[in-house]
């Protein structure tokens, strides 16, 4: 009550930084943001990572609505909102305030470019996800529809899932097919979206190691005003044991 | 505000709601003050008349309802957590029961509406707007009565009857030092934000420490003009019965 209101629309003012991707399936978002994991770790920053749809609260009452394909375009919207509600409450702000670097894969402009290819109306989400803390970098992993495909296809992904290929709107009965109306349609919102909150974007056809490059590069240059607290956990062990010049036991 | 009827904030997109001839009716007010009772007699009265009538209860959806149980059971709810839980189980209910059930003509009665959420967001957050906001898909209802109460009627009420719970309590809250203290102090923060409601969304308000009789009275007084200018009102008479005395007429209390 006594906390500034978060809002999307203006930068956050806590210690820690908050870095997101966002993308289509088969963009390579998640590949890309493991490896920036794996540098940050290695220099020392204490990361703590989260991913949509992924809380507890609603996890199980989410499976169960796709299951018997009970969700209508409000509901899927509104049990994602929970979900990242729930993960913002619990795992966003906590080590934002405690000034580590959260990374996330997806964040709310998910939402926003879903429901609205569902039919939600789009200021409507917007004003739900009100409460969101802006990112302090937004990258956006554009890649063309057949590229993801056959990404998707190629992979070890299997077959496309239902909701995820947007079989409930009734687009075509063919997975695939309706996989690439879906995700075409997602793609242009996410153009709209991508300027509107001023994301990075990312050409995503190119080789791992370059996109990787550009978002170290990127990433490097936000960290510089950013003063990591270095965790001294795993560390304290060897200095109490040197302190009084015993060996550490095993 | 007769035939047109309205979305609350930004409505859903996808949904023409120009068909729904029903009448949605809301009763609403804090946790104890005897709503579900009413709405039961509201129910055979209305069913005994000729309407079709469906009743739909805060977080009873197929979807949420257990999800919400489950939750509130581990206490550990942030305020938009627990606002949006009940924003999903509402909008489940809107679309499955409430809207397909107007569709159809029938009357449906709500035990709580978008107001309860209104009101439990509000005292926890001090912000009105995004609540309202998140419930912009809600079907304005025809008519909300407000069963109303002073904090100490109720909690004398609450005691005798179902006694005070963690939540009903605003325990998340930490109000006050123990169930007692914390149940007044929310409830009381509660009512003030209905009474506040009740003047800006033109609640129809009845005071909830009359005798059950007169209240069921008051409410279908308050009903009745809706069903007249219904055009839907049957046009079949009510069937005499030989005695020529209708038992739904018979006092409610019964």
């Amino acid at each position: 009550m006594s906390q500034p209101p978060l809002t999307l629309n203006q930068p956050h003012q806590f210690p820690g930084k908050l870095i997101i991707v966002e993308g289509i399936d088969g963009s390579g978002k998640s590949t890309q943001l493991l490896l920036l994991q794996k540098w940050l770790v290695s220099k020392g920053f204490n990361v703590f990572f989260t991913e949509w749809n992924s809380s507890e609260l609603v996890r199980e009452t989410t499976r169960r609505g796709k299951k018997s394909k009970a969700l209508t375009p409000t509901t899927f919207s509104l049990l994602h909102a929970t979900d990242f509600a729930n993960r913002l409450y619990h795992d966003i702000l906590p080590p934002l305030k405690a000034g580590m670097i959260v990374l996330a894969d997806r964040y709310v402009y998910t939402a926003f470019a879903r429901d609205a290819v569902r039919g939600v109306s789009p200021a409507w989400v917007r004003k739900l996800y009100n409460f969101a803390i802006r990112p302090d970098l937004a990258f956006y992993f554009k890649v063309p529809i057949e590229v993801a495909i056959s990404r998707l296809l190629g992979g070890m992904r299997g077959q496309f899932k239902y909701y995820e290929a947007g079989m409930d709107m009734g687009l075509s009965q063919d997975l695939t097919e309706s996989f690439r109306i879906f995700q075409s349609r997602i793609l242009t919102e996410y153009d709209k979206i991508v300027s509107e909150y001023e994301m990075i974007t990312v050409d995503a056809t190119q080789e791992i190691e370059e996109q990787q490059n550009e978002m170290r590069q990127r990433v490097s240059q936000a960290l510089e005003q950013y003063k990591p607290k270095r965790g001294t956990h795993g560390r304290r062990e060897t200095v109490f044991w040197r302190r009084f010049g015993l060996s550490k036991p095993e | 505000m007769e035939d047109a009827r309205q979305y609350f904030g930004d409505g859903l997109a996808y949904l023409n709601l120009s068909d729904l001839k029903g009448r949605l009716i809301a009763i609403e007010g804090t946790d104890g003050v005897g709503r579900s009772t009413h709405i039961e007699l509201l129910q055979e009265w209305l069913e005994v008349q000729g309407y079709g009538v469906v009743t739909t209860g805060w977080t009873r959806s197929n979807l949420m309802s257990k999800t919400i149980e489950v939750a509130k059971q581990g206490n550990i709810l942030d305020r938009w957590s627990l606002s949006l839980l009940y924003a999903t189980d509402f909008a489940d209910r809107l679309e499955h029961q409430i809207i397909p059930a107007l569709r159809s003509g029938f009357i449906v009665l709500a035990d709580r509406y978008i107001y309860t959420a209104f009101a439990r967001d509000a005292v926890r957050s001090g912000d009105r707007k995004w609540i309202r906001d998140v419930f912009g898909f809600a079907v304005v209802p025809d008519l909300v009565c407000y069963l109303r109460i002073d904090v100490d009627t109720l909690a004398l009420r609450v005691i005798e009857t179902s006694g005070m719970n963690y939540w009903e309590s605003g325990m998340d809250m930490k109000l006050g030092a123990d169930l007692y203290d914390s149940f007044k102090k929310y409830q009381g923060l509660l009512i003030e934000e209905f009474d506040k409601m009740a003047e800006e969304f033109k609640f129809e308000v009845v005071d909830a420490r009359k005798p059950p009789e007169e209240i069921q009275d008051i409410l279908r007084a308050q009903i009745e003009p809706l069903l007249k200018n219904n055009g839907r009102k049957p046009d079949i008479p009510l069937e005499q019965s030989p005695s020529g005395a209708l038992p739904a007429n018979s006092s409610p209390s019964s």
